[in-house]
């Protein structure tokens, strides 16, 4: 070893002792093992083959169709959203239940939540997985007013419809206990649903994990709308961006016998994509999920969004105009100019900016402060907090909130070491 | 069951009269108050659509899209679980291997259109070990032992040489496809049709298509519908059409 090497690790030492004198309350997390340290790609790729948790191939994770609200009329364009779609994986025996809830625009069976339902399922629990409130399906099917996006409103939803599954599953299950957790928007929606469970009380759940959390929903959904705006080239030049990441992309895939599981991270590692382009691809992925879910809330109400008021759009339509013109709109524009309005009546003390704050785990800081049932697990680098956030999570959750070194936006989830913890927090075998 | 040139038959009348209705008129905007971002003030002129397929169909298509969601709700899919609930796993494994194992008999022969020897190879390997060690094909033991499975059908043989994918088209029953592919659905049929009559005893032979259709919806996890988007239909042709841009050139 050189002087110089030694001198150089010395002062690395050093800055890494005054960062864990700071971060004294938390759980730090070492000899983390987890391969991306980049949170652009953590978060694009995921968990490379090789690190992933050892799950069953198969477990009996079965759909289900519920009736929320049966005198509801539909659009014709919106016919078959009628009915709530979840899945289930039950135990023969009595077992402890949980629930799940998806993040951001995805489905009650989407890849994150059939991960989750595989571990639980294989640690004994009756699995029950929920879409997140803004997809599509949850929006026409369970969603009390079309229009998602406030934080209660939407865990009354949520509890409505859990509600409505136990009865159904009743009849057929013992459950020992409840618990939940969720991920991303579904982290977010969990507190609150938590939270709505010591009123109510049907559930009474013995533990709650929110696993990478928005601190504050406008925050997190203004960065990711701003990440359209790292295309090379600016928005306009989107065309362009794509045109090359399907070029990437067929390269590999003409290389490559099946797309497997690591086809993503052999797809990154070949396309040497910069930081800007995998955020671009992140906040495209994001506006495309969102567009879908605001114009199923505009088709509901007929606000007249993107669709003019009063225009009655039929299964068959040419929906093309409007597909270009939600491209183009990101979800902090939904915000003001249709979530707010929306509302506006119901909260008349309030102004826009008050409202649109209200929506944040601040806003529940008190309650999650003193539950010690609930706890987080986040990452450092997450790219859906605005810088600081994350302190949010060591000040009010203290040694409840394990914060991982890297992982991005839920890019660890299927990592050993975070399904093992997920699962250990249910069990209560660690901690 | 049915005889096929009149299934044929039929489906041709179903598409012929389909294709009559065109898709809904467009709603003159300017009957309506203009929406808080309307596509005129928000969307470039020069704006380029990446989801872009040529469909001049899409009314006709929609119309068939929409029917084989019935037909899977009322037909397919209720088939498709009694199968899954009458018989045992192994057996269904079996049966379907059995199908796989002709569908690399279609990679030979079009990897052979395709002048593709490396291909051809592959697939008449895992066709010979299949058929032999793995009892006529019941028994996936070549993909055990690792070798590679490409996928190559007739339309992906046209496109090869050049042939261009033509509109966009949803088939009954089948699905997303477009004009190329839908043809080349024809002489690869004839094939499995052909051995299959060599091979199988008669009574096998009679419900071997049935077989093989329960088989392929039991093993294609997509629902019409299911995501819930009004998007879905778009999304799913352009995923489609990419798709098997890709694995022409593959």
């Amino acid at each position: 070893m050189t002087i110089a090497d030694f001198s150089q690790r010395m002062v690395v030492g050093f800055i890494l002792l005054m960062l864990a004198s700071f971060a004294s309350a938390t759980v730090t997390v070492k000899d983390y093992g987890y391969p991306l340290t980049d949170r652009y790609a953590a978060t694009v790729v995921g968990t490379p083959e090789g690190y992933e948790a050892r799950l069953p191939e198969y477990i009996p994770f079965k759909k289900r169709w519920l009736t929320v609200f049966p005198e509801r009329q539909l659009p014709d364009l919106l016919w078959y959203g009628k009915e709530m779609i979840y899945s289930v994986a039950l135990q023969k025996k009595a077992a402890p239940l949980i629930f799940l809830i998806a993040g951001t625009g995805a489905a009650h069976n989407g890849g994150k939540n059939t991960n989750m339902a595989r571990a639980f399922y294989q640690a004994g629990f009756h699995v029950v997985a929920l879409s997140s409130p803004t997809y599509p399906n949850f929006v026409t099917s369970a969603s009390s007013t079309g229009v998602v996006g406030d934080a209660q409103r939407d865990a009354a939803d949520l509890y409505h419809v859990m509600e409505m599954i136990w009865a159904e599953l009743d009849e057929d299950i013992d459950a020992t206990s409840f618990n939940l957790t969720g991920y991303s928007l579904g982290g977010f929606n969990s507190a609150y649903v938590a939270k709505l469970d010591e009123e109510r009380k049907t559930f009474n759940f013995r533990r709650v994990l929110l696993i990478n959390p928005p601190v504050s929903l406008y925050n997190s959904i203004s960065l990711l709308d701003r990440m359209t705006q790292s295309i090379p080239g600016g928005e306009d030049n989107f065309a362009g961006f794509f045109e090359r990441l399907v070029q990437g992309f067929s390269k590999i895939y003409k290389d490559e016998d099946d797309i497997g599981g690591d086809f993503l991270y052999k797809a990154y590692k070949a396309m040497h994509l910069q930081n800007e382009e995998l955020a671009a691809l992140i906040g495209v992925s994001f506006r495309i999920s969102s567009g879908s879910m605001v114009f199923t809330s505009d088709v509901m109400t007929d606000y007249g969004f993107v669709k003019p008021k009063g225009l009655e759009l039929d299964r068959y339509a040419d929906l093309t105009v409007y597909d270009q013109v939600l491209s183009r709109v990101g979800f902090t524009d939904y915000y003001h100019d249709f979530f707010y309005p929306y509302y506006k009546a119901d909260y008349p003390q309030m102004s826009r900016d008050e409202f649109i704050a209200a929506i944040g785990l601040h806003s529940i800081a008190d309650y999650l402060r003193n539950s010690p049932k609930i706890t987080v697990m986040h990452n450092q680098d997450d790219i859906i907090l605005e810088p600081g956030e994350i302190e949010f999570f060591n000040e009010v959750f203290g040694d409840r909130a394990t914060i991982y070194p890297h992982g991005g936006h839920c890019g660890n989830m299927n990592y050993r070491d975070n399904v093992a913890h997920m699962v250990a927090t249910f069990t209560g075998e660690a901690q | 069951m049915m005889d096929q040139p009149s299934a044929r038959a039929a489906i041709i009348c179903l598409a012929l009269s389909l294709a009559a209705c065109g898709s809904s008129p467009p709603a003159k905007h300017q009957d309506y108050p203009e929406p808080v971002f309307a596509a005129q003030r928000i969307v470039p002129a020069n704006a380029v659509d990446i989801q872009k397929v040529y469909d001049p169909w899409e009314g006709m298509n929609k119309r068939i899209y929409n029917f084989n969601y019935y037909f899977d709700r009322w037909v397919f899919l209720p088939v498709v679980r009694g199968w899954e609930a009458a018989v045992p796993r192994p057996a269904r494994v079996g049966v379907h291997n059995f199908f796989e194992n002709f569908r690399d008999v279609r990679t030979m022969a079009n990897s052979l259109l395709q002048a593709s020897p490396g291909k051809f190879f592959q697939s008449t390997g895992r066709v010979l070990v299949n058929s032999t060690i793995g009892l006529f094909g019941l028994i996936d033991v070549a993909s055990s032992m690792g070798m590679p499975k490409p996928d190559e059908d007739f339309g992906q043989t046209l496109g090869h040489w050049g042939v261009g994918t033509g509109p966009y088209l949803v088939l009954p029953l089948l699905g997303p496809s477009n004009l190329r592919d839908g043809v080349g659905l024809v002489p690869d049929f004839m094939l499995q049709d052909y051995i299959q009559n060599d091979l199988l005893a008669q009574p096998v032979r009679a419900t071997a298509f049935l077989f093989d259709s329960i088989d392929t919806r039991a093993h294609t996890t997509f629902r019409y519908y299911e995501t819930g988007s009004a998007f879905e239909y778009q999304t799913v042709r352009w995923l489609y059409t990419t798709k098997r841009e890709l694995d022409v050139e593959k």
